[in-house]
């Protein structure tokens, strides 16, 4: 059956290849790709009508690093518009199926990375994760998936949504693939400034420009240099504190917070002292996220204006032949009804929704009510993130509060939809390192555990996925 | 009920703004919805007025020539072009 996984289904081969003296970490490995990750060129549409005949004339930083270490593309998947949905439904290629009941979403909005992965046609891929598209569609397609630390993987080529918030992250079968395939991915870029030239453990305020005398060594300095994730994933559990949180628990999905539960459980019956955890910032944190992400989004897609990409935007004289309804007095020369008429149909309805509500939260008048009160709350969420890891080594939540919704059902209230993302946007407000684990099914749906750790402690958010598993 | 209360007039102001056409059927759904999500959003109000020092700090690096893409690769993607220069719409 087609499950609609690929937008564009492209073989690229690995730019190295294994030797008798040196086995490469993805050697024979098939790694599918989110389609707003950029790879030179194979078209990348992130999902938009707007971008269909895109094609980078540029690699992303982490394709490069996949083709340097031996791995083999098989394509790039569907996605939700931009990243702008949790189900893979506002994509403008059509919904990916779930390949574990096929009536129901994949998750959103790394969708088509998730299902690629859960059906076998790619042993492990790459989504984005902005407010939960790694997490959300692991947790729905019952495999594994990692939101890294904000500023350990390279955001060189992902085509941005809401830069303060996303990081690129793997998704895999099993924890040890996925951790495999982040030690590959991370590590400092030059070409993205938000990537830690440090080791991440002392203040950033403490780093020191670049020295002209000594050859600087901050590059090859970075939280990921020393370690190796997929080590990880093997080491024991016992004498760890693990906290439930508490607050995410109360707006979920019974049968999701029994499977849940039975997880808590089992890591307590292998030496996990189990403590709970409240946070009265996560109240606020869903609406937090959508004001700063659509914020961002607002002024991050402006540069969609088909001039440099995109459908024609009226340069020609005949421009109403190619746009359909566009304004007479494109021709008399108004830039801005030409670009208006171009993003009218480059861009899907929730792309439309979220543009115009960042432009509405950011302009004069409403700023300091929406955007600034944002912030005050995104800070609150993450100091008190900061006091409950004084409490627990790491934190868990059922991933998603509810099981995946049957295809069709969640599109008619925006709203409704938002409110699904409750338990990972706060990881992306306060920058922190999440996995999700499948915990279980109910009625054949998969169930998802997420681990959140401290700022930089994937391989203690491992670990502990690793006891789940 | 939410002071943000939004009208078809106010919707098609930010359109205007973020510079999208709306169809006018798009303009009574996100009037609609708009009313909905953004009385969600008032509850920001209750959010207190948090202490924070950003963690930011200059980082410099040294000021090196490399190679960047070259001019016809900037192009290739623009639906039209002109003398190696991308091509707008007309200003009258």
């Amino acid at each position: 059956m087609d499950l609609n996984t690929f937008i564009t289904a492209k073989q690229v081969n690995p730019e190295i290849e294994s030797d008798t003296e040196t086995t490469l970490p993805l050697d024979g490995v098939t790694v599918a790709i989110k389609d707003n990750i950029s790879t030179a060129g194979v078209r990348t549409t992130c999902g938009s009508a707007m971008l269909s005949d895109y094609v980078p004339p540029y690699d992303a930083t982490v394709v490069e690093r996949l083709k340097q270490a031996g791995a083999t593309i098989v394509g790039k998947t569907n996605m939700d518009e931009f990243g702008m949905g949790g189900t893979t439904e506002t994509s403008a290629y059509g919904p990916t199926k779930n390949p574990v009941d096929t009536d129901h979403v994949p998750g959103g909005s790394s969708g088509g990375s998730a299902a690629a992965v859960a059906s076998g046609a790619a042993d492990v891929a790459l989504g984005s994760d902005t407010g939960g598209s790694v997490r959300n569609p692991a947790a729905f397609c019952g495999v594994v998936g990692i939101k890294p630390t904000y500023g350990l993987v390279s955001r060189y080529g992902l085509i941005a949504y809401a830069n303060s918030l996303e990081q690129i992250g793997p998704i895999a079968s099993t924890v040890q693939e996925a951790a495999e395939l982040l030690d590959v991915i991370s590590g400092p870029d030059p070409h993205d400034a938000t990537t830690r030239f440090d080791n991440g453990e002392t203040s950033i305020s403490d780093i020191n420009p670049p020295d002209s005398d000594s050859d600087s060594d901050t590059i090859t300095s970075h939280p990921a240099t020393p370690k190796t994730y997929a080590a990880a994933a093997d080491e024991d559990v016992s004498g760890m504190t693990v906290g439930v949180v508490t607050d995410l628990l109360d707006g979920a999905d019974d049968r999701v917070v029994e499977t849940f539960r039975a997880a808590i459980a089992e890591l307590e019956s292998q030496g996990i002292e189990i403590v709970e955890v409240s946070l009265d910032s996560l109240e606020h944190a869903v609406q937090a996220y959508y004001v700063i992400a659509m914020s961002e989004a607002s002024s991050n897609l402006a540069r969609f204006d088909g001039v440099r990409y995109g459908p024609a935007g009226g340069a020609t004289e005949n421009s109403n032949e190619t746009i359909p309804n566009v304004d007479a007095n494109v021709d008399d020369g108004n830039w801005n009804d030409s670009f208006a008429a171009v993003r009218d149909i480059g861009f899907g309805e929730e792309v439309k929704r979220r543009i115009l509500l960042g432009t509405y939260a950011l302009s004069a008048g409403y700023h300091e009510k929406y955007y600034d009160k944002a912030q005050d709350a995104r800070e609150w969420v993450k100091q008190d993130f900061e006091t409950a890891f004084e409490k627990a080594d790491v934190l868990a939540t059922p991933t998603m509060p509810v099981l995946p919704p049957a295809i069709g059902e969640s599109l008619e209230d925006p709203l409704k939809l938002y409110l699904m993302d409750a338990n990972t946007v706060p990881v992306n407000l306060a920058n922190l390192p999440a996995i999700s684990v499948p915990a279980g099914e109910v009625d054949g749906l998969p169930v998802g555990f997420q681990a959140i750790g401290p700022a930089f402690g994937e391989e203690i958010i491992i670990q502990v996925a690793a006891a789940v598993e | 009920m939410s002071d943000s209360a939004v009208d078809t007039d106010e919707v098609e102001h930010v359109a205007e703004l973020a510079r999208v056409d709306l169809t006018e059927e798009e303009i009574n759904a996100f009037t609609t919805q708009f009313a909905d999500i953004l009385a969600y959003f008032d509850a920001l109000d209750e959010v207190p007025a948090v202490e924070h020092e950003p963690e930011l700090v200059n980082v410099m690096r040294r000021d090196e020539v490399t190679g960047s893409l070259d001019q016809s690769e900037a192009l290739q993607n623009a639906p039209e072009t002109e003398d190696g220069q991308f091509k707008g719409p007309r200003v009258s």
